[in-house]
């Protein structure tokens, strides 16, 4: 079932890509129609999914791959990899269907659009290293080539090109941490389970620090942590919208997993000796982004910046459930919890904030926030997503991001209270930004030149309805979202062990 | 005398011959029949190759020539690599009346580097060298008329002389030393040996073989070669001769005793310095024919890593051979593509390519992304392997400056894929006959089959001795 959630999408683009004189339409059609059956599948899988105390994986699918190097095909599903691949799902077929600038390359789009969808996917679902590192170079491909192509003009291109060459220097390092780590291992094996149960280099010493340090450098790059984000403004400006979503929402959250699923669950003894380091470039991540956003006249380039920030409670939240102190567990569980509420959290409500600055560019064609104004009264759609997003993002009590936020800082306050207390201004500054981005963009006088705003289109209403109705239903009803986190969270902190 | 173990050589040489006699006499418009002959012959000689792998490994002819499976693989890897170079040929040669002797070249200069891949002897391994350079100066030079070609001969020339001849020295060197040629006798003898004509003999053998790979210091002539002279002749100078030469040299260090000649610290650097100055010579290359022949030399470099792990641990040979199936499948696929679409040469040229020529701009594609080690093409099995083998022989710094270089690579690639893919075509683009288009589809799905089937090739090599420094 995982498997087919992955390949058919593959299939999908090879479609795509062979037709490519495919009409618009029906192009965009069947890729919609393709991104539905992983959507359909993780529902399934949701469904047959059975939360229970303990890390052990589930659903699993296997088959041996290169057996000399201790490689497989498996792919499987836990309390962390579901909800995110459910979340990678949902949003490829909400980006899909919204409506962007093709330049002519309609069947091209789609297909690198479901090409990105399967190696996703891949990511999340991978439970061997080989495989996960295969699948994560490949997103990287893809990514390319959407930003390069269909990115906002020459600019776009460079950005393209920063991007590949940023994170695959990230993605090399961590290969390179990754065969350290696999060159521990007795018998060599890259399965992960195995490795997590094997837990090698539990010793310590220069190599242990080595290889965390290189898995940290692979995963902060893709997060992004401060200072290795810079990759992410331009990236994120020059992609169209819904890659932007994309990238925002599904791309981010790989690092964040690596952290969780590698770092923290392979290298547990290692991760507690570093927890603290890593909470403090979180919320250097933390404020900074969230200063930056603030100086953002670009809506875009704001929207990228505010990702850094939230970015940094999830790096926050998992180093404070790996900072073993006595008598945290239940603070630290919540930690865990928290961090792993808002990878999903975010992605729903950063994909609805990038899709909203696409439709914004589809009728403006800037993303300047100072030339717009005043669209309350001409396109109340966009103005109610955008208002419910940005106030999710701003973690109002009710929404998704308040119930991921609250919990990682109940979490934190018990083991850094200092960093915490810091990292609350990047909660207020960020109040500040969305506010003030609100208030210039729908608020005020309509400037004359956008008197004839037109209103969304069919696929942009219902787009963005599906995203803010899982805002709103994470926010009010989190049990069941909980309920296959939690166990998870709990075996998460029991292998992290008592001081 | 064994006669029976040197049958594929033997065929080899007496099809060249009948190649060369065929050509001589043959009207000209069925010169290019002498390649459908020479493709016969290759697959006479791979026929007879086959059956010998996984029988019995050993030294034959008074322990003169390896025929483990090591030699065999790199054999048939050279067969292959002759064969699909011989179709790229054809078209390439259209205009050229009597290029039927060029064939003859082909095959003999391959003949140099299989007998280079079974080398256990150090006079077998000069002559070997020798065998596998003469023609190889006759093809880099095969455009009479061409300034460049002629450039790119007189410099292959004059740095294979002068490595070759060193080469010859140093085997005098090591012969002196140890009183006998094979390699059997080097491991016996040379422990006992002065610490300071043993390197000196060691380091001008590697010399000369490294003017066979491309790597520092004798790397000057590949950009110009492959610059220079015909399309299909650098593509097969670029690879054939590589396949040899990392066989031989695997060979060699394996019987050197490492407390005479620290050759594991020379070579790591002798691997450093290689894929660095590659690298930065691509890096702001805007002509595709010297982008391969640089980056041919920085592949060189990733090479020789595993070399550098030789012994330290059991990757390191797999690995070897897989890098050199996985960049020879590349490397023909690129310079498939840039024989079919002649007269491409700079990054303008290359200008939406992928509306034009989708699927070429796809091979490209595959075959850059294969140089660069993007999963699941064989390129990044290749430097999976590579890796591992390096830093469990305890050079993880020689792992970090390749990912370095990788990520460097990346860069030089993509100046080529960019224009092709983003930006808009200037008019439609030929091809140029039939038989390039085959060859790239080959290595393409090539490249993806034998990333995807690691397991078949890297278990196979892993069986493989490499005599008479190591067994399996």
């Amino acid at each position: 079932m995982l498997t087919a959630s992955i390949f058919i999408p593959l299939g999908g683009a090879g479609l795509l890509w062979l037709r490519r004189d495919m009409e618009p339409r029906l192009a965009r059609l069947i890729a919609l129609g393709v991104s539905m059956v992983p959507l359909i599948l993780m529902a399934a899988a949701w469904i047959r999914f059975q939360p229970g105390p303990g890390l052990h994986f589930q659903l699993i699918e296997s088959v041996p791959w290169i057996p000399t190097l201790g490689v497989s095909y498996r792919v499987g599903v836990d309390g962390l990899s579901l909800p995110l691949a459910a979340l990678t799902a949902l949003l490829f077929t909400v980006s899909i269907a919204y409506p962007v600038d093709l330049k002519g390359r309609a069947a091209e789009y789609f297909g690198f659009f479901l090409f990105l969808e399967f190696a996703s996917l891949g990511v999340f679902l991978a439970l061997d290293l080989f495989l996960f590192y295969v699948f994560w170079d490949l997103t990287l491909v893809g990514m390319y080539f959407l930003i390069g192509v269909w990115g906002h003009g020459e600019e776009a291109r460079r950005a393209a090109l920063k991007f590949f060459l940023y994170t695959l220097a990230g993605s090399l390092v961590m290969l390179l941490a990754i065969l350290g780590l696999y060159l521990a291992t007795e018998p060599r094996t890259f399965d992960m389970a195995e490795i997590i149960r094997q837990r090698p280099l539990a010793g310590g010493g220069l190599r242990a620090s080595l290889v965390f340090l290189g898995l940290a450098i692979g995963f902060g790059i893709k997060t992004p942590l401060v200072p290795v984000h810079t990759w992410l403004p331009p990236a994120h400006v020059d992609a169209p919208a819904p890659a932007s979503a994309i990238l925002a929402g599904v791309l981010l959250k790989m690092g964040t997993y690596g952290f969780v699923r590698i770092s923290l669950s392979m290298m547990p003894e290692t991760f507690r000796r570093y927890a603290l380091p890593l909470a403090i470039f979180a919320v250097v991540s933390i404020v900074y982004g969230a200063l930056v956003a603030l100086a953002q006249p670009n809506l875009k380039r704001r929207i990228a910046y505010t990702s850094v920030n939230h970015m940094g409670y999830t790096i926050l939240g998992i180093a404070a459930a790996g900072a073993v102190v006595l008598g945290s567990e239940t603070a630290r569980a919540l930690a865990m919890t928290g961090a792993i509420v808002e990878m999903v959290a975010h992605g729903v409500i950063t994909g609805a904030l990038f899709l909203i600055s696409g439709s914004i560019w589809q009728r403006a064609k800037t993303y300047e926030i100072d030339e717009l104004g005043g669209l309350a009264g001409r396109a109340p759609w966009l103005t109610a997503a955008a208002s419910v997003a940005a106030f999710a993002s701003l973690g109002l009590p009710g929404l998704a991001g308040f119930v991921a936020e609250f919990q990682i800082f109940v979490g934190t306050f018990a083991v850094y209270p200092v960093l915490a207390g810091i990292a609350l201004l990047g909660i207020i500054i960020t109040a500040a930004l969305f506010l003030l981005m609100l208030q210039r963009l729908f608020l005020g006088d309509l400037p004359e030149r956008w008197a004839d705003w037109p209103r969304l289109e069919r696929s942009e209403r219902w787009g963005l309805a599906v995203l803010i109705l899982f805002i709103i239903l994470i926010g009010v009803v989190p049990a069941p979202l909980l309920a296959v986190i939690q166990p998870t969270a709990d075996a998460l902190i029991e292998l992290l062990g008592t001081p | 005398m064994p006669v029976q173990d040197v049958v594929p050589e033997l065929i080899l040489l007496g099809g060249g011959v009948g190649v060369l006699l065929f050509a001589l006499f043959a009207p000209r418009r069925v010169q290019p029949a002498a390649a459908g002959l020479s493709l016969l012959v290759l697959a006479a000689v791979a026929m007879v190759s086959i059956p010998m792998l996984g029988e019995q490994q050993t030294l034959t002819f008074f322990e003169t020539f390896a025929i483990d499976d090591t030699a065999l693989w790199g054999k048939l890897m050279v067969l292959s690599v002759t064969a699909l170079i011989v179709l790229l040929c054809v078209d390439w040669f259209r205009t050229d009346a009597r290029h039927g002797e060029s064939y003859t070249l082909f095959l003999f200069s391959g003949l140099g580097a299989i007998l280079l891949a079974g080398a256990a002897d150090l006079m077998e391994l000069v002559l070997a060298a020798l065998l596998a350079s003469a023609p190889g100066y006759a093809l880099a030079a095969y455009h009479r008329q061409s300034r460049q070609a002629s450039e790119a001969g007189i410099k292959y020339y004059l740095l294979g002389g002068l490595a070759n001849g060193g080469m010859l020295y140093g085997a005098m060197l090591l012969f002196g030393l140890s009183g006998g040629t094979t390699f059997s006798q080097l491991a016996q003898q040379l422990p006992e040996a002065d610490a300071f004509p043993a390197a000196a003999g060691f380091g001008l053998v590697v010399v000369g073989l490294a003017f066979k790979l491309g790597a520092v210091p004798a790397h000057a002539w590949m950009p110009d070669v492959a610059d220079g002279s015909p399309a299909p002749a650098a593509a097969f100078l670029t690879i054939a001769p590589k396949i040899g030469a990392f066989i031989a040299l695997s060979r060699l260090v394996a019987v050197m005793p490492e407390e005479l000649v620290a050759w594991r610290p020379l070579l790591a650097i002798l691997a450093a310095t290689t894929m660095t100055i590659g690298n930065l010579s691509c890096l702001w290359q805007d002509d595709i024919r010297r982008l391969l022949g640089w980056s041919a030399v920085s592949q060189t470099g990733y090479g020789l890593m595993a070399i550098t792990a030789l012994g330290r641990s059991h990757l390191a040979l797999p690995a070897l051979l897989f890098f050199l199936a996985a960049y020879s499948l590349a490397n023909i696929a690129a310079f498939g593509v840039v024989i079919s679409l002649r007269g491409l040469r700079t990054r303008a040229d290359f200008a939406g390519l992928s509306r034009t020529r989708p699927a070429l701009s796809l091979a490209l594609v595959i075959a850059f992304l294969s140089f660069v080690g993007i999963p699941p093409l064989a390129g990044f099995t290749a430097k999976l392997a590579l890796f591992t083998a390096t830093m469990e022989a305890g050079y993880t710094w020689l792992a970090a400056l390749a990912v370095a270089n990788t990520v460097a690579s990346l860069f030089y690639y993509a100046r080529f894929l960019g224009p092709a893919y983003f930006e808009p075509p200037d008019g439609d683009r030929d091809v140029f006959g039939w038989r390039p288009l085959l060859v790239v589809a080959v290595c393409t799905v090539g490249l993806i089959a034998l990333g995807l089937g690691a397991e078949i090739a890297i278990d196979a090599f892993g069986r493989a001795a490499l005599l008479p420094g190591s067994t399996p």
